[in-house]
């Protein structure tokens, strides 16, 4: 995965000789030149299958695909973000199924994992682009600023210029992260920068979405897996995302749902309910809203995921989710301080009814006073 | 404007809009109708105003056998989407979160699936009364277009929640919003039209009681 | 509820009570293995189940195991990692574990068939099995 990495002291037209060779393999005689047998392949194919939350049916199809699947180029962009989702990434649980993956891409550009910095990283992605024009994946983490330019930069370039220039070539853009997909933090109210989404500026090239704060390292390994096995982008949901990691509600596969069906919920985090695992719902769960695969692919080694550790979803897959109005307030309860609306309301209508009451009262009392007596020669007329 | 956009826009300003017209609403028409005071009897009282108007507000709420003769479809289907109704808003626990949320207290829940059963029996007895309503020729004919906007707007929370609930048709995040905007809706149009009568039941049962028992009769 | 989930020595153990309660899926995956098997006698169809696409609850998944219990083959896999490969007690059913290089379950799958595909040797490893056999043979005359 680092050959032009790690290979600094390389002039830039040795590397991608290098590059080529590699590029030429398919993934089968790559892993058959380095030992691996087939039945390690088998293995990998069957995991790979199980990540992307496929049908075990499938796992012969896709070591067909993967066998005959040649190298892609990925160049990786980091714009306004925290480094999380590549942390989530360098720490997927499967190292070595990953480790296979990587070796089946050639990752060119990553500021954080690459060695070099500055002009020579920069040339690294030049050449990748100018070599594998129209070819490459290009994995996008962090969101834009469209406020000044100067909020995010790299090697003096601004986000957005470096965005629209990498993405001219690419085959198809993976947004990893919720800034990157939906803007995320940076663009939680009141969005000083002026945040962006990679959506919101690219029309006119194929995007997955991946968001997650951080997404799930199998989801965005199962992600680029899909593209090297299939050689296109997976299916996806009305706001981009990979249907069979999104495709169901955090809510949905969740293993306290039956608590949730019988009303058996934990009302603090620490009563008796709490610790027969019940549900969160009451704690300000945001799982019936969230579409992720958490429930399922966990975390760390698939040991455990938030809300099997107790702690109630706080959404973080979905747009927007930091302005949710607290990740502690249930999903039914207001956003807004409610009460407060209602005291200051009920006050001034109550003056306001009372004037208007008033006004009726002396209205009537006027028209009453404004009677006169009917007498019999009135009715005679 | 995203569904999850839409949604914090009607668990938050949307709700906080609906909250104040429907509270100032109800206020106003209160003040009105009370202040505007009654014409006063100069008839001698034989009997209390007090006992007469207390004991008419409960004893409305049974209906006389020749009533009941008369319109029981009406009356049946009637007190069935109102418990419904009482059930799935007051009874179901998302939602009495949302009440504690506002007045600082709760009471217990009942479980999910008896919620789910009465929204069900509620949307059905309140298509049972639009369809006897139409088919009638009396009923129709006394029916305003108020009437079918007040029906509609109070069967669209409990068809809107029980899709929300079962996440049918759309993603979860637009059945809730669209299960809260029509709450909404129901809220803004309340004051304004006979949905009044949750409130306004009660004063006109004991003006009724009232008046019978200051002539000393029963009601 | 039955009862809590025994503690083991030396390992922390959360108070999250294990039963039927928690989900209602290990019933019904159990039930799916008996269809897969009465399939398997019937039209020879093998199946392979993902444990790791169902929702199990803390406990479920050691749940299943230990109902489906180990039977006579329990077979061991050096690639990439350990596999372990093991009939339970119903025989024409499998569990297979795949483990990465840390130790770490990759991927878990319950396979219902006569022999799971990965225990018989492949095609591309026996070709590549006679050549080399061949190559060491023709390298090594003296010494075998």
């Amino acid at each position: 995965m680092t050959d032009r990495i790690n290979n600094k002291d390389k002039s830039p037209a040795d590397l991608v000789q290098l590059e080529k060779s590699r590029l030429d393999k398919t993934l089968g005689e790559t892993l058959r030149s380095q030992g691996i047998s087939r039945r390690s392949f088998l293995k990998f194919c069957a995991a790979t299958a199980s990540m992307m939350a496929m049908s075990p049916a499938m796992i012969p199809k896709i070591a067909h695909a993967l066998e005959n699947a040649r190298r892609p180029s990925v160049i990786w962009l980091s714009f306004q973000e925290c480094t999380g989702c590549t942390e989530s990434l360098t720490r997927a649980h499967a190292s070595t199924v990953e480790s296979l993956i990587f070796d089946s891409i050639s990752l060119d550009y990553h500021h954080t994992l690459q060695a070099a910095a500055g002009h020579a990283a920069e040339e690294a992605r030049e050449i990748a682009m100018e070599e594998n024009y129209g070819k490459y994946l290009l994995v996008v983490d962090g969101s834009i600023p469209m406020d000044n330019p100067g909020y995010s930069t790299i090697a003096g370039i601004s986000n957005y210029d470096m965005l629209m220039d990498t993405a001219k070539g690419a085959a198809a853009i993976i947004a990893v992260g919720t800034c990157a997909t939906y803007g995320g933090i940076p663009h939680a109210d009141p969005n000083p920068t002026g945040a962006v989404s990679v959506g919101d500026l690219i029309k006119d090239k194929p995007i997955i979405n991946v968001p997650g704060c951080p997404p799930i390292p199998v989801v965005i390994t199962g992600v680029l897996t899909h593209f090297l096995t299939f050689g296109s982008i997976p299916e996806l949901d009305h706001i981009g995302r990979p249907k069979v990691f999104y495709g169901q509600s955090i809510h949905d596969r969740c293993y306290r749902r039956p608590f949730y069906d019988k009303g058996l919920f934990a009302e603090t985090f620490d009563d008796e309910g709490a610790k027969k695992g019940w549900c969160l719902y009451k704690l300000g769960c945001k799982g019936p809203t969230t579409y992720n695969a958490c429930a399922t692919a966990k975390w760390n080694d698939g040991t455990s995921f938030p809300i099997e550790a107790g702690h109630p979803c706080i959404g973080c897959s979905e747009p927007d989710f930091w302005d949710g109005g607290g990740f502690y307030k249930a999903l039914s309860m207001p956003t807004a301080n409610i009460t407060e609306t209602a005291i200051y309301t009920a006050a001034g209508a109550a003056a306001a009814g009372v004037a208007l009451g008033a006004m009726n009262r002396s209205k009537k009392n006027s028209a009453a006073a404004a009677h006169s007596d009917t007498t019999i020669d009135d009715l005679e007329k | 404007m995203s569904e999850i956009e839409f949604l914090n826009w009607v668990r938050g300003p949307g709700f906080q809009i609906a909250v104040i017209i429907f509270i100032a609403g109800v206020i106003i028409r209160f003040a009105e109708i009370l202040l505007l005071g009654r014409k006063t009897n100069l008839a001698e009282a034989k009997g209390s105003e007090m006992g007469g108007g207390m004991r008419t507000i409960v004893t409305r709420s049974v209906p006389d056998k020749s009533t009941l003769k008369r319109s029981a479809f009406t009356i049946v289907a009637g007190y069935i989407f109102h418990i419904g109704l009482f059930v799935t808003i007051f009874l179901f626990a998302p939602h009495i979160l949302l009440f504690k949320d506002l007045i600082g207290f709760g009471w217990p829940s009942v479980p999910t699936p008896v919620v789910d059963a009465m929204a069900v029996v509620s949307i059905i007895a309140l298509l049972a009364i639009l369809v006897h309503r139409m088919r009638d020729n009396v009923l129709r004919f006394i029916t305003t277009k108020e009437d079918y906007v007040v029906w509609l707007l109070t069967i669209l929370p409990l068809i809107t929640g029980y899709m929300a609930f079962h996440r049918i048709g759309m993603t979860a995040p637009t059945l809730l919003a669209i299960h809260i905007l029509t709450v909404e809706l129901l809220l803004v149009v309340f004051p304004f039209t006979k949905l009044m009568h949750a409130f306004t039941l009660v004063f006109a049962r004991w003006y009724n009681g009232a008046i019978s028992g200051y002539r000393g009769v029963e009601s | 509820m039955s009862e809590v989930a025994t503690p083991v020595s030396g390992e922390i153990k959360f108070n999250i009570q294990v039963s039927d309660e928690l989900t209602q899926n290990v019933k019904p995956l159990l039930h799916e293995i008996k269809h897969a098997l009465e399939s398997l006698i019937e039209n020879g169809d093998t199946s392979i189940i993902d444990l790791r696409s169902i929702p199990l609850a803390p406990g479920e998944e050691d749940r299943i195991l230990d109902t489906l219990g180990k039977g006579e083959v329990q077979a061991k896999l050096e690639s990439l990692g350990l596999s372990e490969i093991i009939e339970t007690q119903y025989a024409g059913v499998w569990v297979v574990t795949h483990y990465n290089d840390d130790g770490n379950i990759i991927s878990r799958f319950i396979e219902v068939t006569t022999m799971p595909s990965i225990l018989s040797s492949q095609t591309e490893d026996v070709m590549a099995a006679y050549s080399s056999l061949t190559l060491d043979l023709d390298e090594n005359q003296e010494t075998i």
